[in-house]
């Protein structure tokens, strides 16, 4: 077992995971209300790396990040040190491909709540936080649970965008994913066997957390 | 002090203006799309019309410029579905609407609000664990908590069995007079809006067809429009003259005294209630029945209970068909039946003559 590699994938995935969701909480509520002619094309944007290769997302970041580019400069002149390649530029990377992980379980949850419910917490005289904290997040939780869930899941088995921004620098950038292909290049099956099952075991309770959550999101709504 | 409205907007159209007696229940009664909900949307500042002047006793909710928000409108709203919060018992869907009032008050007012709906047993359930007629009393617990200004009621009882809606319109009454709050209750049920409301207001394609008190509205129909919002089925074409110096109606071969001045020759339309159309008794040959006697053949009776309804087709008027009401004990006694030929009147002052076209 690559145990720093485990360790530097479970720091990214918490990483990730304190950046990207409350950005795809805000994001994913103002999506659910939001009606405009533009919104399939935003909604397409954000789900994106759902259908392009990583390679292609990989590369693009790498060209956003690197020193050329207006973000890799001022990531260096403010740090001294290169987004590229490190590990912050990973965590950058993990935020961007992950959107559509977080984003579409909060904002199917945010949708299913009923209107006539927002509009009565309204007429019970709830402010907007009020209504938020009382009313939205207790209704919707299943699916940012959900969605918390998919991107740390995600994130600890994502391969191509990983190896295209960060590369492979051990306890730098090197994640177990990484470190999987590494093993097997080097005929170590045993090591890349274990890790293998490891992420198996995991990506599968995740998906069936997930599927519990949704039939547990399901059932409230029954009224 | 009342509540008055003047409410114009393109989609839903609504072109709408009324002025609410304060205290009282007034429904708003039109058929399906008329835009009923939409204008009870626009009092709760759910919907933000085009041109809205909206004034509860001076204070102003809207005037063009000035919106007050939903949330700081003095209003109880209940839905048409209840928009209950599924995961609240029914005493934290109280609560919620008395966030301002301090916690172990909250809960007591909260607890006294359901038992005035009579679901004080129900404060621990969620709502999927409640009944359709329990849902609705939360709901009107929730919207009666805040002891709001106006309470705004979407066919609440659309939802209910027959049996419920009926204890639940006793206990709205009873609520309302214990707590005398302005109510507008938008139902398509007539029935419904002659039990519970003093006033009504007709809507019909957004516009306010007739306003009134209920009793007036329903039996006294402004235009042909309300006549037929209020599924008045005697509603034909006549003429009005003046007849040997009289004003008189003309039906066809027959001509109507009425309760109207006649200012010379036109065509009219006009209509009278089922109930207004008495018969002329054989062994009663006199009174107000004799007013207007018409002859006419008997095409079709339909017992409902302990009412009949017969339709008879007036001599001399060939494919007009009016509608009577009359209790079905009076079928066997007068002899009543398809085919058989009877004598009916309707008095003067019963006839409702529309504006000459």
């Amino acid at each position: 077992m690559d145990w720093p590699a485990i360790s530097l994938s479970l720091k990214l995935a918490t990483a990730t995971l304190v950046v990207l969701l409350p950005l795809a909480l805000f994001g994913a509520r103002q999506l659910a209300r939001w009606q405009s002619g533009a919104r399939p094309w935003v909604e397409g944007l954000l789900a994106l790396p759902l259908v392009l290769p990583p390679t292609v997302i990989g590369y693009y970041l790498l060209v956003a990040m690197g020193g050329h580019s207006p973000l890799g400069q001022w990531f260096e002149q403010a740090t001294g040190a290169t987004l590229a390649f490190s590990f912050t530029g990973l965590v950058v990377a993990s935020v961007v491909f992950n959107i559509p992980f977080a984003v579409q379980p909060m904002q199917r949850a945010f949708e299913s709540i009923d209107p006539e419910v927002l509009e009565s917490a309204k007429c019970c005289g709830l402010s907007a936080w009020q209504s938020f904290a009382r009313i939205e997040l207790p209704l919707a939780w299943p699916g940012m649970l959900s969605a918390a869930v998919m991107t740390f899941a995600h994130t600890l088995g994502e391969f191509g965008v990983v190896l295209m921004v960060g590369g492979n620098i051990p306890g730098e950038t090197q994640t177990v994913a990484i470190s999987i292909y590494d093993r097997v290049q080097s005929f170590d099956h045993g090591a890349a066997g274990a890790m293998s099952l490891a992420l198996l075991l995991v990506s599968l309770a995740t998906i069936a957390v997930s599927y519990g959550l949704a039939d547990r999101l399901l059932k409230a709504r029954r009224t | 002090m009342s509540l008055c409205i003047e409410v114009r907007h393109d989609a839903p159209r609504l072109d709408f203006r009324a002025e609410l007696p304060e205290g009282e229940i007034t429904a708003l009664v039109g058929p399906s799309g008329s835009g009923k909900t939409s204008l009870l949307r626009a009092l709760a500042g759910l919907l933000r019309p085009r041109h809205a002047q909206i004034t509860l006793a001076g204070e102003v909710w809207d005037d063009g410029e000035h919106h007050l928000p939903t949330r700081q409108r003095p209003i109880g709203f209940v839905p048409q579905h209840y928009g209950l919060f599924p995961h609240l018992t029914a005493l934290g869907n109280v609560e919620t609407s008395l966030l301002a009032v301090p916690g172990p008050a909250r809960r007591q007012r909260a607890l006294e609000c359901l038992d005035a709906a009579h679901v004080a047993e129900c404060a621990g359930r969620l709502p999927r664990q409640l009944s359709g007629g329990q849902k609705q009393r939360v709901a009107l617990a929730r919207a009666l908590a805040r002891e709001p200004r106006l309470l705004l009621l979407d066919e609440p009882f659309s939802a209910v069995d027959r049996a419920t809606r009926k204890s639940l319109y006793v206990e709205l009454r009873q609520l309302h007079a214990r707590q005398p709050t302005t109510m507008l209750l938008v139902t398509h049920d007539l029935d419904e809006a002659a039990q519970l409301a003093s006033h009504l207001v007709l809507i019909d394609a957004g516009q306010t067809v007739q306003a009134g008190p209920t009793v007036e509205v329903l039996t006294r129909p402004q235009s042909e429009t309300a006549a037929r919002l209020l599924d008045i089925p005697n509603l034909f074409g006549g003429r009005l003259e003046v007849h040997e110096g009289r004003p008189r109606l003309r039906w066809g071969p027959h001509r109507l005294s009425i309760g109207r001045l006649v200012d010379g020759d036109s065509a009219c339309r006009f209509a009278f209630l089922p109930q207004n159309v008495l018969l002329v008794r054989p062994d009663k040959p006199w009174g107000a029945h004799l007013d207007n006697p018409i002859d006419g053949q008997v095409t079709d009776v339909l017992v409902l209970g302990s009412e009949a309804v017969v339709w008879i087709e007036p001599d001399g008027l060939a494919g007009e068909v009016l509608q009577m009401r009359l209790p079905t004990r009076a079928l066997d006694r007068y002899r009543i039946a398809t085919g058989s030929t009877v004598q009916f009147s309707v008095r003067a002052a019963d006839l409702i003559v529309f504006t000459p076209q």
